[in-house]
């Protein structure tokens, strides 16, 4: 939240920074495709009047809402996940996939049922909604994993294609929402950095493609 | 739970280390002595107030409140805010007294913990109550102090967002008229800052596109004065229109106090809709990511302690405003006058006159040895194990030297 009209940007790391570099450059914003050195973890973009913070995509609701960035491209996931106090500005339809239930294709109702996930809170909550008492298991990687080996009998993960569960013979049974990118901002920014966000607002929403 | 280790607090909870308290303290008094010059007297009101009373009637939700039970097991709150409990008091104790009553505070407030950034389960408030006054007038003095109190408490450069709680529910009640359900989910998605969530139900509802276009317009309603012309167009409903006209009124006094380039309309800012019910406000300090100030009108507290009337006001958090105002300098002279054991009288009653003087003074017994070390450093700073001092006095030898 600095005063020299400099927009600091967190942005995700990996597969979401090539789709959203995209848009800024449909849009009209002079960002890089890549940086030589990617291990570079803020990187001035002057060309655009911004700053980007390179972050693990799950800690960029975290960089705004503490306002060290002033707005953040992040998956709606995570801020299901996370549900920070930021602005969510805009949906930027890129990085489409879902959420979703997934299990073996002979799934059938257990006594005690077990959920894995990287999402616990977006899985509880949605399981407390229904009614349904299950437990909810939290693991960091691999969620596929559990219920071929028989730790949980259902997951909750993202899907994009479907490609790696019918690598592992799983199958999608429910979706729970539909996930994108979102364009975030601080509540502070939000306001003092009024018009360069406004104005960036109005330059992404020429180019996105919202499917409806 | 284990037991807790030897130095841990209860989650939330702060030490204040001299430096800190000596902040504190001067951006209190700083903000007070303000305050008071507005004609506002400060007040005190208890720590823990009843669940029933204070607790039910504060603008936090129930989850946030911090809670008790007593030993005949009444459930207790500690203060959430300071605003129910001057309230309750405006209500019994003032009941007599003639409106308008401009009411300071200063205190520490409470809430449960909740696992969201910044959030500290007590930190201090500054803020003042302006009851029994429903004019554009009021809400304007209350905006202007807020900004005079920022100043007063050095926060180098900051802006206040004002909205209205009137015209969204205005705008909502003739675009969505008798459409309650639709209307709530539009408003707890401004509330929770969900502009996505807002335009994907305003897509689903079933409206003329010019409604749709209308309610998607008051997402950009941000600015200067332009913005209440602007929102005036919007809206035919009168409810919407008396509130900007309000909106209007209180700028023009905002104009008269000098103060308007602090200011800028946001009517997509709402505060708790079943508080508020007019203005409402919030101040945001450059580098820092969370609000300095909040308030607004609430003219409905008052009536749940049985003296129905308007109420306008704000509080100042000042714990968060420690984070973005300047260290001050030590205010005052500190003198170590170090004595020897025959020149104890002396020293002591060297010290007495000082402080009477206003100095700060620090008295220390020494032995020979150190005397002698001492001697040639009079009267200049020095430091003395680990405490630094402006001046020091050495009292040694014979009486009637010091």
């Amino acid at each position: 939240m600095t005063d020299n009209g400099i927009l600091k940007v967190a942005m995700p790391k990996g597969r979401i920074y090539k789709q959203a570099s995209k848009l800024f450059r449909q849009a009209g914003l002079p960002i890089p495709e890549d940086f030589d050195d990617s291990r570079k973890l803020i990187i001035p973009v002057p060309e655009a009047n911004m700053e980007f913070i390179m972050a693990k995509p799950v800690d960029v609701p975290t960089y705004v809402e503490y306002g060290v960035a002033d707005i953040g491209i992040v998956g709606k996931d995570v801020l299901m996940e996370e549900n920070k106090d930021v602005y969510e500005l805009l949906d930027l339809g890129i990085a489409k996939c879902r959420m979703s239930v997934i299990g073996l294709p002979d799934w059938k109702p257990v006594i005690h049922p077990r959920v894995a996930t990287k999402y616990s809170n977006v899985a509880s909550q949605y399981y407390r909604e229904k009614g349904e008492q299950v437990e909810v298991i939290k693991l960091n990687g691999s969620i596929e994993l559990a219920p071929l080996i028989g730790l949980a009998d259902r997951i909750v993960d993202m899907v994009e294609t479907g490609t790696t569960l019918r690598e592992n013979g799983l199958v999608e049974m429910e979706t729970l929402f539909q996930v994108t990118s979102r364009l975030i901002a601080n509540r502070v920014s939000y306001r003092l950095k009024n018009t360069a966000i406004q104005e960036l607002c109005d330059r992404l929403s020429t180019v996105i493609q919202v499917s409806v | 739970m284990s037991k807790p280790k030897v130095f841990e607090k209860p989650t939330g909870v702060k030490d204040y280390l001299p430096h800190a308290v000596a902040k504190l303290r001067r951006i209190e008094r700083n903000v007070l002595d303000c305050m008071h010059r507005w004609g506002y007297e400060q007040i005190m009101t208890p720590t823990i107030e009843y669940y029933d009373t204070v607790g039910v009637a504060s603008a936090t939700s129930d989850q946030k409140l911090f809670k008790l039970l007593n030993q005949k097991g009444t459930t207790i709150v500690l203060r959430s805010d300071m605003t129910a409990p001057i309230a309750r008091v405006v209500g019994s104790l003032l009941k007599d007294k003639e409106f308008p009553l401009r009411l300071s505070y200063h205190a520490n407030v409470f809430r449960a913990f909740e696992d969201k950034g910044g959030r500290e389960a007590e930190f201090f408030q500054t803020g003042v109550e302006l009851v029994g006054d429903a004019s554009p007038e009021a809400d304007a003095e209350v905006i202007a102090l807020a900004i005079a109190s920022l100043q007063a408490a050095g926060v180098p450069a900051f802006k206040i967002a004002i909205g209205h709680v009137g015209f969204l529910n205005g705008l909502f009640e003739e675009t969505l008229p008798g459409r309650a359900d639709e209307q709530e989910a539009l408003k707890e998605c401004l509330l929770q800052r969900d502009h996505v969530g807002y335009r994907d139900i305003l897509r689903k509802l079933v409206i003329s596109d010019s409604v749709r276009e209308e309610l998607e317009g008051i997402l950009r309603l941000r600015g200067g004065q332009e913005v209440c012309s602007q929102a005036l167009e919007l809206s035919s409903n009168p409810d919407a229109k008396a509130a900007i006209r309000h909106l209007c009124e209180i700028w023009d006094n905002l104009t008269a106090y000098g103060v308007q380039e602090h200011v800028l309309i946001d009517l997509t800012m709402i505060g708790d809709f079943s508080y508020y019910t007019g203005m409402t406000f919030e101040g945001y300090a450059s580098n820092l990511g969370f609000p300095v100030c909040s308030g607004g009108r609430y003219d409905n507290l008052l009536e749940q302690f049985g003296r129905k009337s308007p109420a306008t006001g704000f509080a100042l958090k000042t714990t968060r405003i420690m984070e973005v105002v300047e260290d001050g300098a030590e205010e005052g002279q500190r003198t170590l006058i170090a004595y020897a054991q025959e020149r104890k009288m002396d020293a002591i009653r060297a010290a007495t006159m000082r402080r009477a003087n206003g100095e700060i003074v620090v008295t220390a017994l020494v032995s020979e040895e150190e005397l002698d070390s001492f001697v040639g450093m009079v009267n200049r700073p020095l430091t003395f194990k680990g405490v630094e001092y402006d001046q020091f006095v050495l009292v040694n030898g014979k009486e009637g030297q010091a």
